[in-house]
């Protein structure tokens, strides 16, 4: 019972580390709090779903085409909503009011476009559960499993050891600086924004086909607790996101299980005050001047 | 604001139109007042309700009512207490109907109610379940079952028919509706001698139900009792199966996941799920059997409970305005209470505080390879 609790919680987690990855690493880098982001998890378990259904895709093309697209869109929106306010230099107090309106907006064009209805993904994707000593995996658990590690193992050794990662670390320490010392500005932050819609886009086709449901306002929920969790493991800092996200996970599986399921909703934000209590900048939070 | 002054205008001029419009026909028909959701997200719940009244009218309408023929003016809710209240108003000052039927939504009715109680016209909710709702006053009816007529049927049914002994319990704590589920099902479930071996909650907004329902399988319950909407119900099922609880543990709904939408979500993973329900389409009787074969022939479609429910209320309120031998509100109100009829949900007649006063119609619903029928 409590490895198979331990399972559930870790499911849980990968999900909230994969969604909390983007929206930290947009935070760290591009200096802006993007509630766009939160639409990025819809719109992915909806191309996701459209590319399946009606493109007949199998999930293994699916999935990472709906990445790349909602990628693509992120870079796009990015630019449309926030290059002025990058040129001017403008507090990220007026980056979280423009994303606020344009994620409204993004969220009831979606609802208006195609519905507030649930739908579901293909019956029988990835196949049956599997037990191993009582203890119940199911296919698409494994695949969040196995690609939350492999994307969060790939971010790591991209920001540690490519040139772009060293890039992305140095305008996340001191933007001025980098430019100075001829990174290209623009085209780094385009990436971020790529990487970021990529991961949110990612973690919203594996939410959609755990639970079997795809939503429009799917998103607006994970962001509230992708705040939590980005918070909790430290603004900006990539590692702590996913320990953060794993440790939400586990901690509100564990809390519904042994404790009471009605104190499922609270438990996060109550981690949170806590933990802000005692490490103002979070659980792994070193300094303001180093991030990512 | 438009300014009192300016609506107080407009209802004045409306008013004298349609007097003058009524005036000019030769045999005065007795209209009566519908407030419905026509328009919006739940207009599909009015739209039915229309269609039951519709089909209903006409069929009074070969006799008529008191030498005249019966009419209906409709009102559009959309959904919103505010345009419900207004449209109540607009009803009972300047058209003068004696009569409300509607509104739709229980919320609406919190709203419209206490003005129709206020002006003393009587007004009769067919979809309304929500506790309280006759408690308004005096002249509040309601044709609709409410929730604690229906759950303890299905219940007992699950005891007697299929041996449920022990159950764990589900519902939505962040919601209204589903904790007024829950209250009702915790009553059932002791008044029955059913144990409840746990109760837990989720969110409405939750998808990940694992943690719960890995706790009940160790509980090793005969069913699971669900107090929700479809969205978070479709999700526990379909939780349940990928965690190897056993299809035998069948999942036991309160209204709201009387839809079949839950088939369409949860799939084979619905199967073996129980709700009650006040009608079926394919209840067999005579009076069923025209009802549905004449809805099919004037809108190509079947019905709904939302539809059979306005149909027999119609013809209750038919007999009612004949029973009272005017079209006077306070008569039809003495003339309600008396009223007995018999129609495709089965007997029905008010209690004192005018509510049904007849659960015996209640039937029990097995949802198999999607799709709901009736248990046998």
């Amino acid at each position: 019972m409590l490895a198979q609790q331990i399972v559930n919680g870790v499911v849980v987690g990968a999900t909230y580390a994969l969604f909390a990855l983007g929206f930290t690493l947009m935070f760290g880098v591009l200096r802006v709090v993007n509630l766009t982001y939160g639409f990025y998890f819809s719109a992915g378990a909806f191309i996701a779903l459209y590319f399946m259904t009606t493109g007949g895709l199998s999930v293994w093309v699916a999935l990472p085409a709906a990445a790349l697209t909602v990628g693509a869109l992120s870079v796009v929106l990015d630019q449309l909503l926030l290059t002025r306010s990058r040129r001017t230099d403008a507090s990220e107090m007026s980056s979280l009011m423009i994303t606020l309106g344009a994620t409204l907006l993004l969220y009831s064009l979606a609802t208006a476009w195609l519905g507030a209805d649930i739908r579901r993904m293909p019956a029988g994707l990835l196949g049956v559960a599997s037990g191993f000593g009582g203890v119940r995996f199911t296919g698409i658990q494994i695949v969040i499993l196995g690609t939350s590690a492999l994307i969060v193992w790939g971010l790591f050794a991209l920001l540690r050891w490519t040139k772009l990662g060293i890039a992305i670390r140095a305008l996340a320490e001191n933007s001025d600086a980098a430019t100075l010392m001829g990174i290209n500005t623009r085209l780094t932050f385009a990436i971020v924004s790529f990487v970021s819609g990529l991961l949110g886009a990612t973690a919203g086709v594996l939410v959609g086909m755990n639970y079997n449901g795809v939503q429009p306002y799917m998103g607006e929920t994970m962001i509230l607790k992708g705040f939590a969790v980005i918070i909790l493991g430290g603004l900006g800092d990539v590692r702590g996101a996913v320990v953060a996200g794993v440790f939400v996970g586990l901690l509100e599986t564990l809390v519904a299980a042994y404790a009471a399921s009605s104190l499922r909703e609270a438990v996060a934000f109550l981690a949170l005050v806590l933990v802000l209590w005692v490490r103002p900048s979070g659980l792994f939070g070193v300094s303001e001047a180093r991030r990512a | 604001m438009v300014g009192v002054r300016g609506i107080v205008a407009i209802v004045g001029v409306a008013g004298c139109l349609l007097l003058n419009l009524s005036h000019a026909g030769a045999a005065e028909p007795i209209a009566i007042g519908a407030i419905e959701i026509l328009s919006g997200p739940n207009s599909k719940y009015g739209v039915a309700i229309k269609k039951g009244f519709d089909l209903a009218l006409e069929k009074v309408n070969k006799t008529g009512v008191l030498g005249r023929p019966l009419e209906i003016a409709y009102e559009d809710s959309a959904g919103n207490k505010e345009q419900a209240l207004n449209a109540a108003r607009l009803l009972i000052g300047s058209k003068k109907v004696p009569l409300l039927l509607g509104p739709t939504l229980s919320g609406e009715m919190f709203a419209a109610g206490p003005i129709a109680n206020q002006r003393k016209v009587p007004i009769v909710g067919t979809s309304t379940t929500a506790i309280g709702i006759t408690d308004i006053g005096q002249y509040v009816f309601r044709t609709a079952l409410p929730e604690s007529d229906v759950v303890p049927v299905v219940l007992k049914t699950a005891r007697d028919k299929l041996g449920v002994k022990k159950v764990a319990v589900m519902y939505a704590a962040d919601d209204t509706f589903s904790k007024s589920s829950y209250d009702v099902m915790k009553i059932a479930l002791e008044n029955l001698g059913i144990e409840t071996l746990t109760t837990e909650t989720f969110s409405l907004k939750d998808s990940d139900f694992s943690a719960q329902l890995t706790k009940i399988k160790g509980l090793n319950p005969d069913a699971i009792v669900v107090a929700s909407y479809v969205e978070a119900g479709a999700g526990i099922m379909l939780a349940k199966r990928s965690l190897g609880i056993s299809d035998k543990v069948r999942i036991i709904g309160g209204n709201g996941l009387n839809s079949p939408k839950v088939g369409e979500i949860a799939g084979a993973a619905a199967d073996g799920t129980l709700v009650g329900s006040p009608w079926f389409v394919s209840k067999q009787d005579p009076a069923n059997d025209e009802f549905v074969r004449d809805f099919r022939a004037k809108y190509s479609e079947d019905p709904d409970q939302f539809a059979a429910q306005a149909y027999d209320t119609l013809f209750l309120v038919a007999e009612a305005i004949r029973g009272a031998g005017t079209a006077e509100p306070d008569k039809i109100r003495e003339a309600l209470l008396k009223t007995t009829y018999s129609g495709v949900l089965g007997k029905f007649s008010f209690t004192a505080d005018r509510n049904p006063a007849d659960s015996s119609g209640v039937i029990v619903l097995e949802m198999k390879d999607g799709q709901f029928h009736i248990l046998n």
